[in-house]
């Protein structure tokens, strides 16, 4: 009898009070930006609940296009191959535009540079070692330790991935030819380590002396992890930060349907590896409560969300942007 | 010389004693670190805010586990009413109506399905239930802890019930009562704390788990208002939090992992004492 | 008094076979069970049974921008894992098994079994929480460099450290299996009739003799049937080992280098595959674990109940 009672009224606490709950998931790049609107635009409008789960761009899609979740986020646009099979018409909607750090765990964390060259190779396991020649030659102060070299990739499907191998499929021909771009790509073969999300690539670079990975200025910072300066296309070595990113998206074109991307952007002050994350939205929702309280959240987040921004290290989104995805947004029917 | 001999064999057996002693230490002693780092790292993040406050926003400090620890409890009681009937029925099925060779291939099959890894049985609602409900709810984590309970469950209950005394079952149908009345009435009421164990350990096992839960439940950030709804549990948590970069989250998956040993070691505790007196019997 | 035969016509048969009908349906569910996750893994797999074949148990290439799929480094990672932790498992816990039936003090026994008991217990995804943040770094940091000093001239402890690794994963395989070898066992050398033990007394021998002659010989075809039991269990290992294993595709001689094992393939990138080749593929991998699994346990329950009756309990 007792334990009857006890498990009607803890039931009854689960099924509490009402609220309408929105299911998202997807990229674990935007995140901690997910998390922070979900508790300003939450004292906005309480009657709604967004939760979140990151699961990585490619679980993101995934379960849009199974219907399972009501948005998806990704840091890689969906191919026309998904698209096409989708139930519906797909919208990508931008919200944050973040740099993708190369983060590292060395004794003394000295500030390094890196340019394509050195990144590409070690994640081919060419360069093995942290005192190898080349990465000597672009850091001529720093006194480099003879550690092993061990790069973190991200074994789940993810767009950090994604514009990370954009990036250097972009820069060099050899990492084009044998590994490509993707949300999930075949890293060569006996390099380094795989760990799940950029929660869990953070974690394993901090866990081990030597590491090397690439993770999201968010993490990093929030994680005080050391990370380099990389060279860019105009030829200087830049530091990621919504500023440079900011510069990278100014100069990157964009295509009207917003699938664009903004690697190697030739500004001068452009940090070289960065990218848009999107929403993405069916532009006819099933749940027609659901859908407008989705896309009230999303014109908050694209304008005034955008103001905290910085404060999370993403780029703001530039004003005439902003009224674009407004518009895009407005075609979304019930 | 049969003297010599003698001292050799008694130092072999006084080798051998101490050599399985170290083993079974041995054994023993990675539970004994494992529970040492749960109460180091774990118990002082054990406070009010850990048991009632929801997760906070990645990074920041504080929050709690609230809804993860009352998602496990709520997934266990729905798994219940699924792999309690099933199971307990069929056990009841195995002990009491005898057919030699169906009997045998259905306790095989039992055993060998409590031999499937838990992920499979996250895919096989995944594809059952997810896909075609378009959504990860509470009532597919249910499912999924509610089938792996069916077997577990049908092998206890038909263990304790072979424990009642044949006599009870005779006593009764000399009395002319329905062969049914006598299962439900007399040799279930006799087993019936047997039959609770046994479902208890079921819960403690399924309470446990993460693998199914993954494609399943999902998780959640907040209260879980339907059953349609996806739901936090304690295990997904521990590991989300786990492999997270957040030296916070750590800290708070440490005092979920403490509060989720505790809940399952407690039922098997509170299992070891309610048989206390059948293990008497049975003797060391 | 009333005629005893008088109730007998209350008693309506209907309600005897309805009942018996009921927990006849409940309990060839397990039927069902099997036939519903057969028939789902093989359907999900059906696309990429069709685009690879056989190649896909030989092939290495785990290629997901290609949509090249092969599951060997898995199959490599779950069988070397495996069999590292039964190294280490089925020694320390037959071991153990013994001193608990037959050379401990009877005062110890009921404590340590209940010990051995809770460490069943433990969740999977705590004992990983430990591995990544206790176990592994002083792996890292002591054993494996121990092990690379003194067995370094192996092919096997070459290479270099991180620290999650294929031996990690098998000690933590080890770490979970030895609960349950160590209580079938148990029950199996519980089971060796006293008369065996008695008759070896009779003729003077010790107690380690007594053990040896008469039980573990006699107990062998049971004692194999529990170490298969453990085997069919660390197959399916698959939060923990996930959290230390290093998570690279690859077949490697160096113990010390990730790996993946199939269980670990589906947790990590099942609720991700971008495309339907690739969620087959996982489907795929998750069938040929079902199916080595399946096949383990099947001969495992063989070997005990054909030593044991029908007494041997399942474990959790």
């Amino acid at each position: 009898m007792n334990k009857l009672v006890v498990s009607l009224i803890a039931s009854a606490a689960v099924f509490g009070a009402q609220a309408q709950l929105i299911n998202g998931a997807g990229s674990s790049f935007d995140y901690p930006a997910f998390t922070k609107w979900f508790e300003a635009y939450g004292a906005k409008d309480a009657a709604v609940h967004f939760n979140y789960q990151s699961i990585g761009s490619g679980g993101g899609q995934q379960q849009l296009l199974k219907e399972t979740v009501d948005f998806g986020a990704s840091d890689a646009p969906m191919t026309d191959e998904n698209m096409a099979k989708a139930p519906g018409k797909i919208l990508h909607i931008p919200v944050v535009a973040g740099g993708v750090t190369i983060t590292y765990n060395l004794p003394g964390s000295p500030k390094l540079k890196l340019d394509s060259d050195v990144i590409a190779n070690i994640y081919m396991g060419n360069i093995k070692n942290w005192n190898d020649a080349k990465i000597a030659a672009l850091n001529p102060g720093v006194s480099l330790p003879d550690l092993a070299v061990v790069p973190v990739h991200r074994s789940d499907g993810s767009g950090t991935t994604f514009i990370f191998s954009d990036y250097l499929s972009a820069v060099n021909p050899a990492w084009q030819d044998t590994v490509g771009k993707g949300t999930a790509v075949k890293w060569p073969a006996g390099v380094g380590l795989g760990a799940k999300g950029s929660e869990g690539l953070a974690g394993q670079v901090k866990q081990l002396p030597g590491a090397i990975g690439y993770v999201e200025l968010a993490y990093a910072d929030k994680n005080q992890m050391a990370y380099a300066d990389v060279k860019n296309a105009a030829g200087n070595f830049i530091s990621p930060a919504p500023d440079s990113v900011s510069a990278a998206l100014a100069t990157a074109k964009i295509a009207a349907d917003f699938r664009f991307s903004m690697v190697n952007a030739p500004g001068e002050k452009a940090y070289p590896i960065a990218g848009p994350s999107w929403v993405l939205v069916y532009q006819q929702q099933k749940n027609a409560e659901n859908g407008k309280k989705l896309v009230a959240f999303l014109k908050w987040a694209v304008t005034d969300g955008q103001k905290l921004s910085p404060a999370l290290d993403y780029a703001p989104l530039p004003e005439a942007i902003q009224q674009q995805e407004l518009q895009l947004l407005d075609t979304i029917k019930y | 010389m049969t003297a010599h001999n003698h001292h050799w064999r008694k130092a072999k057996n006084g080798l051998m004693q101490s050599l399985t002693c170290v083993c079974a230490v041995l054994v023993i002693l990675p539970l004994l670190l494992v529970f040492f780092q749960l109460v180091a790292r774990g118990a002082s993040s054990l406070n009010w805010a850990f048991f009632t406050q929801l997760p906070k926003p990645a990074g920041e400090a504080g929050g709690g586990m609230a809804n993860a620890i009352a998602g496990t409890f709520v997934l266990m009681l729905l798994a219940s009413t699924l792999g309690v009937p099933v199971g307990v029925l069929g056990g009841v099925f195995l002990s009491e109506y005898s057919h030699r060779h169906l009997n045998w291939w259905i306790r095989f099959g039992a055993d060998v399905i409590n031999g499937v890894p838990s992920i499979t049985w996250g895919m096989v609602v995944y594809a059952l239930m997810v896909l075609p409900m378009k959504g990860f709810s509470l009532l597919a984590g249910a499912v999924v802890l509610g089938l792996m309970m069916i077997p577990l469950i049908m092998r206890t209950t038909e263990e304790v019930l072979q424990l009642v005394p044949t006599g009870y079952r005779e006593a009764a149908l000399a009395l002319g009562i329905a062969q049914w009345r006598v299962i439900s009435q007399i040799v279930l009421r006799t087993a019936l704390k047997g039959i609770i164990t046994g479902v208890m350990l079921a819960l403690a096992r399924v309470g446990g788990e993460t693998a199914p839960l993954l494609f399943t439940a999902f998780g959640n950030a907040y209260w879980t208002h339907r059953l349609t709804e996806p739901v936090a549990a304690l295990p997904l948590q521990i590991f989300n939090y786990a492999i997270s970069p957040y030296d916070d989250w750590h800290r708070q998956a440490w005092a979920g992992a403490l509060v989720l040993i505790l809940l399952v070691s407690s039922i098997n505790v509170c299992v070891r004492v309610l048989t206390r007196d059948r293990f008497a019997k049975r003797g060391s | 008094m009333s005629n005893p035969n008088q109730g007998k016509s209350d008693v309506s048969p209907w309600g005897d076979r309805a009942f018996k009908g009921l927990t006849l349906m409940m309990a060839l569910s397990v039927f069902v069970l099997i036939v519903l996750i057969g028939y789902e893994l093989a359907h999900g797999s059906a696309k990429a049974m069709r685009l690879f074949g056989w190649h896909f148990l030989t092939s290495s290439d785990w290629d997901p921008v290609n949509e090249k799929f092969g599951a060997v480094p898995f199959i490599f990672g779950t069988l070397a894992s495996s069999l590292i932790g039964l190294m280490i498992a089925v020694p320390l816990s037959i071991a153990t098994a013994v001193y608990l039936t037959e050379l401990a003090p009877l005062w110890i026994r009921q404590p340590l079994t209940i010990f051995i008991e809770l460490l069943a217990a433990v969740p999977s995804v705590i004992l990983g929480l430990w591995g990544i943040y206790v176990m592994v770094p002083w792996l890292r940091v002591h054993l494996f460099p121990f092990l690379q000093h003194t067995l370094g001239f192996l092919p096997f402890f070459q290479g270099p450290i991180y620290g999650p690794s294929v031996l990690a994963g098998g000690i933590i395989v080890a770490i979970m299996i030895l609960p349950i070898i160590t209580s079938v066992s148990r029950e199996i050398l519980r089971s060796v009739p006293g008369l065996q033990r008695e008759a070896a007394y009779a003729l003077g021998a010790t107690r380690w003799e007594v053990t040896r002659i008469a039980v573990l010989s006699y107990a062998k075809k049971g004692l194999f049937g529990a170490v298969i039991l453990g085997l069919g269990r660390a197959l399916g290992e698959t939060m923990a080992v996930t959290m230390v294993i290093g998570n690279s595709p690859q077949i490697a001689k160096s113990l010390f280098a990730p790996g993946y094992t199939l269980a670990s393939v589906v947790a990590n990138e099942f609720s991700e595959a971008t495309t339907d080749t690739y969620l087959s593929a996982l489907f795929e991998v998750g069938l040929v674990l079902l199916g080595v699994t399946v096949l383990v346990n099947a001969l495992a329950q063989l070997l005990l109940k054909t030593f044991a009756g029908p007494g041997v309990k399942p474990q959790s």
